[in-house]
């Protein structure tokens, strides 16, 4: 039998009293790896589906508009719209739906010292952010390598409109997360309000196929700003994008500070276990 | 050290908030043992809650200069769909702690045989607490909490129990709360009375736990008798 009182045991009391960066750092981690093993398990086979749902959409959204080429008559790449446009849709959704009662699933680690309410939101949106973001590039990718797809004309504008996005996918996570803990009616209100939000927000269009006032009501919505931004640097010489970065910014910047308040304010009673 | 100073805990209750506890001020010194009674609500478990940090009190300060543990043998922080083996090694990657060694550790102590290796949902209730037990001691903390664990598994796992907590670790603080009187008045040094919110301090055992039987309305005649009746 191992003898754990004859381990280093300066080492654990140091490593106790870190740095609060450092440990929450470790602590995020530690929740990231959790969660994936929670979400996908051992098996492959979870993961897999990360890739295939994004995959559908595409293909039946191709099939639908190939099948109507005639009636339409457009130009604009289809896979690569289909696809920019189902990502963003499960970025900023799926970042704001798995923070939707994180702390309560997880109000046990709440016991460890080390683990703290913004560090479950964090490792929540990361995991997040990082399936998405994969899943994006490898669907790019494979479609690029059947010819299905042109590569992005521009990549950082990619990259920059996906960042922007993921950004407000941020905020609203925290926010609507902290919200859905203070009042549950949130856990209930959140899918269909994100379903309305669905076909504004530029799944199934681009901007300038709306007349324009609808148009400048549409941008006042942060998701398509992003996305045409995304789409700009895809295949921006075949369509004309409207966005308004700063505007975008001035939002991702007022979300995330509401965001972060409301955290703050999370009173977490853990109940009688 | 740890140091509570003026702490108040309310809860949300259908009937408006309640206050469980009521200006509550405790000194914590490294190696004390802290024996806790109280009826069942009495706080107990909050002021576990509140000295492990899982909340906010809702007025007061909570000042800590040692490590604290969570409350020892707690199951509620496992994730039932991962293995016992996997609940471990997230325990040890939060606390920056090297895992294969306790992993032996926990596969010797706990017992649970290639169950370690299957999702802790399927355990019994004892085998998640031997579990919890074993996980327990795989950290090194300055100061344990202990709340009502001790009638976990059977007298053999019991008493490997007894030597890893009080023989091996007997230079920490702890705080343990429990009904059994035997269990307090072995381990503890000092104890604390919890009533209608508030605590009393008591250094004699026979003194603290003569009132409290007294308040559950067990009382003896005298303290005497109490003595007599306990050996």
């Amino acid at each position: 039998m191992v003898n754990n009182a004859s381990e280093p045991v300066a080492a654990t009391g140091a490593l106790l009293h870190d740095s609060g960066w450092k440990v929450s750092r470790r602590v995020i981690g530690a929740l990231l790896m959790r969660e994936l093993l929670t979400r996908y398990g051992r098996n492959n086979i979870g993961f897999l589906w990360l890739f295939v749902e994004p995959m559908l959409f595409v293909m039946i959204i191709t099939a639908v508009w190939a099948a109507t080429r005639s009636i339409h008559g457009s130009n604009i790449p289809i896979v690569a719209f289909a696809l920019t446009g189902y990502s963003s849709l499960l970025l900023w959704r799926g970042m704001a739906g798995r923070c939707i009662g994180a702390v309560r699933a997880n109000t046990g680690l709440l016991y460890h010292r080390q683990v703290g309410i913004f560090d479950v939101y964090v490792a929540r949106i990361l995991l997040e952010f990082m399936a998405v973001s994969t899943s994006l590039v490898a669907l790019g990718i494979a479609f690029y390598a059947m010819e299905w797809l042109p590569a992005p004309e521009d990549a950082l504008k990619v990259l920059g409109g996906w960042l922007l996005l993921a950004w407000f996918g941020t905020g609203l996570g925290l926010t609507v997360g902290a919200l859905s803990e203070r009042y549950k009616v949130v856990q209930n209100l959140w899918p269909p309000l994100s379903y309305l939000l669905m076909p504004f927000s530029g799944v199934a269009f681009v901007a300038s196929a709306l007349p324009q006032n609808l148009r400048e009501i549409m941008l006042w919505l942060p998701m398509l700003n992003a996305l045409e931004i995304i789409r700009e640097g895809w295949f921006g010489s075949l369509m004309h994008a409207y966005y308004d970065v700063p505007y975008l910014v001035v939002f991702n910047l007022l979300l995330t500070f509401a965001g972060l308040a409301l955290v703050r304010e999370v009173g977490v009673d853990t109940g009688d276990e | 050290m740890i140091q509570l100073t003026n702490v108040s805990k309310d809860y949300e209750t259908a009937a408006g908030p309640r206050r469980v506890l009521d200006d509550i001020s405790l000194t914590i010194n490294p190696g004390e043992r802290i024996g806790i009674l109280g009826r069942n609500g009495a706080g107990k478990s909050t002021l576990v809650r509140l000295i492990s940090g899982a909340e906010p009190p809702t007025t007061g300060t909570i000042e800590r200069n040692m490590s604290v543990s969570w409350p020892l043998a707690f199951t509620g922080g496992f994730h039932g769909s991962l293995t016992g083996a996997d609940n471990l090694r997230f325990i040890c990657r939060i606390y920056g702690v090297d895992f294969e060694s306790r992993l032996q550790f926990v596969k010797d102590f706990s017992e649970l045989g290639i169950y370690l290796y299957e999702p802790v949902v399927n355990y019994s209730s004892g085998m998640r607490a031997r579990l919890a037990f074993a996980v327990s001691m795989t950290i090194d903390f300055d100061c344990y909490l202990i709340d009502e664990v001790m009638a976990v598994g059977d007298q053999r796992f019991r008493e490997r129990c007894r030597i890893e907590l009080f023989e091996k670790r007997k230079d920490k603080a702890m705080l343990i709360v429990s009904h059994s009187h035997r269990y307090l008045k072995g381990n503890c040094d000092r104890f604390l009375l919890f009533r209608d919110g508030r605590i009393e301090e008591h250094d004699d055992f026979d003194e603290v736990y003569f009132q409290y039987k007294d308040m559950m309305g067990e009382g003896f005649e005298t303290k005497e008798q109490m003595v007599a009746e306990m050996k």
